[in-house]
């Protein structure tokens, strides 16, 4: 059993780059080329530039960017629905890019499985026989596919649709039926792109409890790919930000809300709700005092404030697990929650 | 300037020389290999006589009611049923019986044959854009060149026959069930074969559980299409020895019997409006059926 810290995802100065040449031009690139030089000079598409990336086993890892950032690109290749132009992804520290053709339909039967921005469900399959989908091709049983597919449909919350087509389903519970698919393999992994984007914005946010409701129990590695920042703070154990197909800054959730790497990501974090987005213990001052209220390390400001205000307090002992490992002032909670310039 | 004046041509001299030497290089390879070619085709011979006296010799109102099933089966329509039913008695009542039935044997097995040989080869041509260009052409030729023009090669290596005209009817009526599994396999959504793809389908299960599934309306239309075009070949077919309701109508044109030709074609037509609904019926129930299977 990995703990933690494993990694299981690692990849490794990847390239890729679309065009009829496209090896000889990630020489270009590696000198440093820009992606419209190279786009303007030679023709050829930036889509990746150097990732390097490395997906703690069990945690969600997010990768953010806007539309051409090469996000969906970049979870392709994990399982390599998308060859790369130069570099390695290891997966448990097997190169899946030398893997046989034979060895790589076992991978994605077996390791790693994926929910899609538009679902990508069969239509002339009903609910219960899509989410069997990659049961079935892994040559199990239609009884026994069926019972596992019953399971998860329980388990996303569609008992009683089994029979439905998808078509005859809303967008949200589509993406559930997508979700069940992928779960239903038993996949260490799972490669989630866009998988909330086409939701509307309340159906979005049950979509995500879902989600984290089931990685609580299961422990999946899971990389989820997303243009919405709050989404990526939300889910994201750690999140890292594409920018023409470079990653600009990888960091957790409060170090990229804190210590934003350059202004592209600055100008992404402006907008956020800085309130339920940052940690009281990204703030935290060392020593306490007596007798004041206390607070979680793990409290976003909000609720830390919410706390000082209700006891008429200037100062809170912040505590983890019950244990008391700093202070924090109300004035820092207000300079915090101030947009940064 | 002559050269402008008149196009130059080969010489008559040149020009019958050609002609002659790809005749006769055509005569003897048909004399050579025609009797191989005949034995090989002799299995479908047999049945498609073995079909056609099979319905002819049944009793009328077996005919009838079999037909009636398959209409309801396709159609699941009580009015296409009703004027099925009614068409075949009138084209009984009518003296067209017999020929009817040759022409219904000749359809059937040639739209089977289509099928068999047309939704592999349009699975090929979709797999591979290499394929497509090399066969496209083909069916451009097939399509487009007059039907008189191949009946020649096809009587000098096989006479006159039923095996020839089914041939005939067959490079006729091929065509547009090739063209359009090709056409259904790759209109299938990307992002569907996307997603079979990452849960690790092979070749064959993307092909059969999901890219002909999806295809099949388009698959089903040109079932359709060959049923139509084989219905249209049958006077042309009767000119090389095919018997059916192209006799009497090749027999008018030739003394015009206006009443002859009229109530023959008429039967085609008819025959052709039958096929049309109940093979619809059919790609649509196919859908259904599907997803009534998947149901229990």
């Amino acid at each position: 059993m990995s703990t933690d810290t494993d990694t299981k995802v690692a990849i490794r100065d990847l390239y890729k780059i679309f065009g009829p040449r496209a090896a000889v031009m990630t020489e270009h690139v590696r000198a440093g080329m820009s992606k419209d030089d190279l786009l303007d000079r030679h023709g050829h598409v930036v889509g990746l530039r150097a990732i390097d990336l490395d997906v703690t086993a069990h945690h969600i890892q997010v990768v953010m960017g806007l539309s051409g950032s090469g996000k969906s690109t970049l979870i392709r290749h994990i399982n390599r629905l998308i060859e790369p132009t130069a570099g390695e992804v290891l997966v448990d520290g097997v190169d899946v890019l030398g893997m046989t053709q034979q060895e790589l339909r076992e991978f994605r039967r077996s390791k790693a499985s994926m929910v899609f921005q538009r679902f990508a469900l069969m239509p002339h399959r009903t609910v219960a026989d899509n989410v069997a989908y990659g049961l079935r091709v892994q040559g199990i049983d239609r009884a026994e596919s069926a019972e596992r597919s019953r399971h998860w449909i329980d388990r996303v919350g569609l008992t009683g649709y089994e029979d439905y087509y998808t078509t005859q389903l809303s967008g949200g519970m589509q993406q559930r039926v997508g979700l069940a698919r992928a779960l239903a393999t038993d996949a260490e992994i799972l490669l989630m792109d866009e998988p909330f984007s086409a939701l509307d914005p309340l159906i979005r946010t049950d979509m995500q409890d879902i989600l984290l409701d089931l990685q609580s129990e299961l422990h999946k590695t899971i990389v989820f790919i997303t243009h919405d920042l709050e989404e990526a703070l939300r889910l994201g154990n750690n999140i890292a930000i594409l920018r023409d197909g470079e990653a600009v800054q990888i960091g957790t959730p409060q170090e990229i809300v804190m210590r934003p790497a350059d202004d592209y990501v600055a100008e992404f974090i402006k907008d956020i709700n800085r309130g339920r987005a940052i940690e009281v213990a990204s703030i935290m001052e060392s020593g306490h005092v007596n007798g004041a209220p206390e607070v979680d390390a793990g409290a976003v400001l909000d609720d830390a404030l919410q706390s000082l205000i209700g006891a008429g307090a200037e100062v809170a002992t912040v505590t983890r697990d019950g244990k008391p490992v700093g202070s924090v002032r109300l004035e820092r909670i207000a300079a915090a929650l101030a947009r940064p310039d | 300037m002559e050269l402008f004046d008149k196009f130059p041509t080969l010489g008559d001299q040149e020009l019958r020389d050609l002609k002659k030497a790809i005749d006769r290089g055509f005569r003897d390879f048909s004399r050579s290999h025609g009797e191989a070619i005949e034995n090989f085709f002799d299995p479908l011979l047999q049945f498609l006589v073995w079909f056609e006296r099979l319905l002819q010799t049944s009793p009328w109102p077996l005919i009838v009611l079999a037909v009636a099933v398959f209409a309801w089966l396709g159609a699941r329509n009580w009015l296409v049923v009703v004027g099925t039913v009614a068409a075949f008695l009138a084209i009984g009542y009518l003296g067209m019986w017999r020929d009817t039935m040759a022409t219904l044997a000749i359809v059937s097995v040639a739209t089977l044959i289509c099928i068999a040989v047309g939704i592999p080869i349009g699975i090929a041509m979709a797999r591979s854009d290499r394929v497509q260009a090399a066969i496209t052409p083909l069916l451009d030729v097939m399509q487009t060149i007059p039907s008189f023009v191949y009946l020649i090669p096809v009587v000098m290596l096989l006479g006159i026959g039923k095996v020839p005209g089914l041939i005939a009817v067959c490079i006729y009526a091929l065509p547009p069930i090739v063209r359009l599994t090709n056409l259904g396999i790759r209109l299938v959504d990307r992002e569907v074969l996307e997603a079979a793809d990452a849960f690790g389908a092979s070749y064959t299960q993307k092909l059969f559980g999901v890219q002909i599934p999806l295809a099949l309306p388009n698959i089903f239309a040109g079932v359709n299409q060959t049923i139509m075009m084989s219905l249209a070949m049958v006077v042309i077919a009767s000119m090389i020895g095919v018997k059916g309701l192209g006799v009497p109508v090749l027999r008018a044109i030739s003394n015009q019997y206006l009443a002859l030709g009229l109530m023959n074609g008429l039967a085609i037509v008819v025959l052709a409006i039958i096929f049309d609904r109940i093979s619809q019926g059919f790609g649509k129930n196919l859908q259904k059926h599907r997803r009534d299977e998947h149901r229990h």
